[in-house]
């Protein structure tokens, strides 16, 4: 059996393990692209943008009446450039902050996509209620062909935007830098700030699509601003954050998957319980060292 | 259309009893939503919706029934628990309290995920009860239920108004209110115990993951209309009683999709979607800064520039 050969827990199977695979690859790619979201202090747009983009997806999905991701990656663009227009232009015309402003426009396009899930529930089977929590544990059944290999098709897609995200950040890792610690300086400078902007939440928004089907749309936050947040607490140095945020991430999923195996319940809610566990876990841990330390050096 | 309208008439006690609940507790969100976009506080309905979910599923594991009441009571202990907890990481560490939300918003509700799929695993979990929580089933409602809805709604609306200045203060100058000795941080916190009062109450209607729609919208879309507080607060509170009474009427009415069991539509983005027109119509017709204005403006700009200059000689 080649199976038993690459499997190195007996008790998993390989659907497991492809599910876990596909869960890792979710969980790095949103961490990464989730912490310029945390150093930008825009977490909340994470939250606003996975919710504001479920009308594009259920649009290319009743319009082509497939589940390909190219159309709904161009469903979900159409819908951020709404977003955009819809919530600046409340906060200019309602005079409401940006908080507001987000609150209103996401919830009602949300709203608009659970409406046309519903409709497009008439093709398939699909339950309203998978769009918020996804379907991780269907992921084996729907496979694709890549060199000669059965991968499931989340898995596919995810590595590839986990290959995009990498190659984008180290290409434009001072641009990113720069115009998240300090955007006067950057303009100052003359970095296109507005775009490095509009870059991020595209890449944010098709992080999102592409994750969409594995975890769901509430989920998906987890994944895009804990790992971030988690490691942004222990270092105050961007490099080892990043390289932290993707280990917390890929152990998160892990961790997440087997915990929800071993009580027999959803994975995905269980690797977002997790990643809020962690980020608890690491408050409470570096409240606890900052006060130790404070001691020790009044002792000292 | 004829059942569309029996149903906007009344014509059913059940349905009265329904429509009644709703819009009364459209009414207590849309005024606390209100105090609580002038106080930059949003979204923290937003957590305290999704925090309530393992809320209610944890009633289910301890108190074993589901009678509405104890459920909400599992949802409120736990959306102040939310609260709770956001303050205190944000008294431990510099961490940002954007991250900490996004975190408890995803962190909870996956949680209320879980339990309810281990729920739903027991012998005698009736996943359905937990279901209609997500996305509301008002239409469904026990009128026992609709009447403590009603309730609290009552309870927020009269607290609101008997605070009315007290709490127009606090939003708009909390430095003065302090100065002349009002208690800023009790206000503070019982705006917050609104919310998630007003959350909790209104989950069986427009459920977990929009019922901050109902705190936000309304609000939003008042302001488009006037900045004093009082016209804010009145129309903000008749726009969310219509969208919680055209949504629900929708729901009822509207042929449910193919393949749901229960039948109907969720109550929720229904509401939200009607809520979300009425929003757009504010931000375009609005006076003096709706888009429209703006283009007329721009318009009367132009041409009143174009003859001063086609006059200079």
């Amino acid at each position: 059996m080649i199976d038993a050969a690459i499997v190195p827990a007996p008790w998993l199977t390989r659907d497991d393990l492809w599910t876990i695979a596909t869960a890792v690859l979710a969980s790095v790619a949103c961490g990464l692209v989730g912490c310029w979201l945390v150093l930008r202090r825009l977490s909340l747009l994470g939250d606003a943008i996975s919710h504001a983009v479920l009308p594009g997806i259920a649009g290319a999905f009743l319009l082509t009446g497939t589940r390909d991701v190219l159309p709904m990656l161009l469903g979900a663009t159409v819908v951020g450039v709404v977003t955009a227009f819809m919530s600046s232009a409340l906060s200019r015309v309602g005079r409401v902050d940006r908080d507001a402003a987000m609150g209103a426009t996401f919830t009602a396009l949300f709203a608009l996509g659970v409406v046309m899930m519903s409709m497009a529930a008439r093709q398939v089977d699909l339950d309203p209620g998978c769009v918020l929590y996804g379907l991780l544990e269907f992921v084996p059944f729907d496979t694709v062909d890549v060199l000669g290999v059965q991968v499931p098709r989340a898995a596919a897609w995810l590595g590839a935007a986990l290959v995009l995200d990498l190659i984008l950040m180290v290409a434009f890792f001072k641009e990113l830098r720069a115009t998240s610690f300090d955007p006067a300086h950057a303009m100052s400078l003359g970095l296109p700030v507005g775009l490095v902007h509009l870059g991020l939440m595209a890449v944010v928004a098709a992080n999102t699509v592409v994750a969409f089907e594995a975890v769901g749309s509430i989920l998906v936050v987890a994944m895009l601003v804990a790992p971030g947040a988690t490691a942004r607490l222990w270092t105050d140095r961007l490099v080892p954050m990043l390289w932290l945020a993707a280990a917390i991430a890929a152990a998160t999923a892990i961790i997440g998957y087997l915990a929800a195996l071993e009580l027999n319940t959803s994975a995905a809610g269980m690797i977002a319980t997790v990643s809020m566990v962690g980020y608890l876990g690491s408050v409470g841990a570096v409240s606890a060292r900052s006060s130790l330390r404070s001691a020790l050096r009044a002792a000292v | 259309m004829t059942e569309l309208f029996r149903l906007l008439s009344l014509q059913d006690a059940s349905t009265r009893v329904v429509m009644l609940s709703t819009a009364s507790l459209a009414i207590a969100a849309a005024l606390v939503g209100s105090l609580a976009i002038l106080r930059r506080r949003a979204l923290v309905g937003d957590a305290v919706a999704h925090a309530s979910l393992p809320g209610i599923c944890l009633a289910w594991f301890v108190a074993g029934d589901r009678s509405l009441a104890i459920m909400l009571l599992g949802a409120f202990v736990l959306g102040l628990a939310s609260m709770g907890m956001m303050a205190l990481v944000h008294r431990l560490t510099k961490a940002r309290e954007d991250a900490t939300m996004a975190i408890a918003i995803s962190g909870f509700f996956g949680l209320g995920i879980v339990l309810s799929r281990m729920i739903q695993n027991q012998p005698g979990g009736n996943r359905a009860g937990l279901d209609g929580f997500l996305f509301g089933k008002a239409a469904s409602a026990v009128t026992s239920d609709a009447w403590l809805v009603f309730a609290v709604a009552c309870v927020v609306v009269a607290i609101i108004l008997a605070l009315r200045k007290e709490f127009g203060l606090l939003c708009f100058d909390r430095d003065f209110a302090a100065s002349i000795g009002r208690p800023v941080q009790r206000l503070d916190a019982l705006l917050l115990v609104l919310v998630a009062l007003v959350t909790v109450a209104g989950l069986p209607s427009v459920g977990v993951v929009l019922v901050v729609a109902l705190l936000v919208i309304p609000p939003a879309a008042a302001r488009c209309w006037s900045a004093s507080l009082g016209t804010m607060l009145v129309v903000a509170a008749v726009m969310g009683a219509v969208s919680a009474i055209i949504g629900t009427g929708l729901s009822a009415v509207l042929p449910p999709p193919s393949g749901a069991e229960s039948g109907g539509w969720p109550t929720g983005p229904m509401i939200v979607l009607t809520a979300a027109a009425l929003l757009v119509i504010s931000m375009v017709v609005a006076p003096e800064r709706g888009l429209l204005t703006a283009l007329w403006r721009r318009q009367r700009l132009r041409s009143s520039a174009s003859r001063s200059i086609g006059s200079t000689p």
